[in-house]
């Protein structure tokens, strides 16, 4: 039931969207999200509802930690 | 960015798997627990169980929504299959879950009427189309789901949809969290807390299941990356003696979770006391429908018998769930229990531990 993957809109129509999950395109409700948001948005999808709008400063930052947590771990396994 | 191949990066991955791997845990072993279906699928599909050192197990919790439907709840929805006039529609996932003595896509190869709909907005839609039908909704699911059912009740009300109804055997996830803490014998180090769930109830969540039970709480998302830093915050909590919330899936994730969501939610159910297949009644663990939504409760518009319900004998699910043995400690995996003729719902569910075990790793 759950889509792991994130699904980005296509295009609005009043309280419903089509999106694209990896290329397919599927419809969806917005009216759970607490923002209205806007074409070309990337958004968490479950059983026919956008529940969050993913977001890109979040998205940013998050890799950055990842690239800092691997970058150290690689200084640990010089010899 | 499209938020996929960012967090598959094969070489980050491999530095953070290699960190995870030389790490010194000492004699510890560590058992974390995943606990939603599609992080076990995730875990399998990706080859991590493996990769990981031995002092890091991971052990697959109750988050696979039709897996923990206790089988009473399944032979009601069986009952309502079998009444003339009514249509019953539900998730896919449902359809080929045993009941005691037959499962929904049965009852619809005998001529049942059984409709699957990917939507709870589908399930209304049948019922616009067929206005001389009853037509039932069964809402299964967690806190992910259950904000979709109220959002179709919610239409239904508007629209004076009178042929609607739910049957809601929705559940709740950190009640059956604290359930599993609270059980002799379990032995966990810490829980991958599911990603989508969370976007509804927030990281925020898992804050009193820490406080009380000092268990380190990682809110995880899905992809490689996701799942290894998810790994090492875990760890790391864990070797240094911590427990706190840590949100790893911030992008998805926030630390209130969606008020929007939580609001309807709040508005259609209730929280009651119900009945989960493996882990039996959790106090406060499932959502009734109010009483001023009564009308479109199923429960009130049918006289729904008394189920004198029962499992297959050898169906080990229960202790699958509760992450007290793997499913091939099971005598019937594999053998009577397939993903062709399934004995328990593990089996059945794309999101279950036995079918991915199945799929992935039969040995193990």
């Amino acid at each position: 039931m759950c889509l792991a993957i994130p699904a980005e809109i296509i295009e609005i129509e009043e309280e419903m969207a089509v999106v694209s999950v990896g290329g397919a395109l599927r419809k969806a409700s917005l009216m759970l999200l607490p923002e209205p948001p806007k074409e070309g948005d990337y958004v968490i999808v479950h059983a026919g509802f956008a529940l969050h709008t993913v977001d890109p400063a979040e998205a940013e930052e998050s890799l950055r930690l990842l690239r800092e947590l691997a970058s150290a771990a690689e200084d640990e396994n010089l010899p | 960015m499209k938020y996929l191949h960012e967090y598959r990066d094969s070489g980050l991955a491999r530095s953070l798997l290699k960190a995870l791997q030389k790490r010194d845990y000492g004699d510890r072993s560590l058992r974390l627990m995943e606990i939603c279906g599609t992080h076990t699928v995730a875990m399998f599909r990706l080859g991590l169980r493996q990769l990981l050192p031995p002092s890091v197990q991971l052990i697959s919790g109750p988050g696979c929504p039709v897996c923990v439907t206790a089988v009473d709840d399944v032979d009601r929805a069986l009952w309502l299959a079998q009444q003339p006039g009514v249509i019953v529609t539900t998730f896919g996932d449902l359809m080929r879950v045993p009941g005691s003595c037959s499962s929904l896509a049965q009852e619809k190869s005998r001529g049942g009427a059984v409709r699957m709909v990917y939507a709870s907005f589908d399930a209304l839609q049948v019922a616009r189309d067929n206005p001389h039908k009853e037509v039932v909704f069964l809402g299964i699911g967690f806190e992910t789901t259950a904000p979709t059912v109220a959002a179709a009740m919610l239409q239904a009300s508007r629209e004076g949809i009178e042929n609607f109804s739910v049957v809601s055997m929705h559940k709740l996830l950190p009640p059956a969290m604290k359930a599993l803490l609270d059980g002799k014998g379990m032995d966990l180090h810490g829980f991958i807390c599911p990603g989508h769930v969370s976007t509804v109830i927030g990281a925020a969540a898992y804050e009193e299941i820490v406080l009380q039970h000092a268990i380190p709480c990682v809110v995880t998302g899905f992809e490689t990356l996701d799942l290894l830093q998810g790994l090492h915050l875990l760890v790391d909590q864990v070797l240094e003696g911590k427990a706190r919330v840590i949100n790893q899936y911030s992008r998805a994730v926030s630390w209130e979770g969606n008020p929007a969501a939580q609001k309807l939610l709040g508005r259609v159910f209730e929280p009651a006391d119900a009945p989960w297949r493996g882990l039996g009644v959790i106090p406060g663990s499932g959502l009734k429908i109010r009483k001023e939504w009564q009308f479109l409760d199923a429960a009130s518009r049918f006289a729904i018998p008394r189920m004198e319900s029962r499992e297959h004998e050898g169906c080990r699910c229960g202790e699958v769930l509760r992450g007290a043995m793997t499913p091939p400690q099971c005598g019937l995996f594999g053998k009577a229990c397939n993903p062709e003729t399934p004995v328990g719902p593990c089996m059945v569910s794309s999101e279950g531990t036995c079918g991915a075990y199945h799929q992935y790793h039969p040995e193990d």
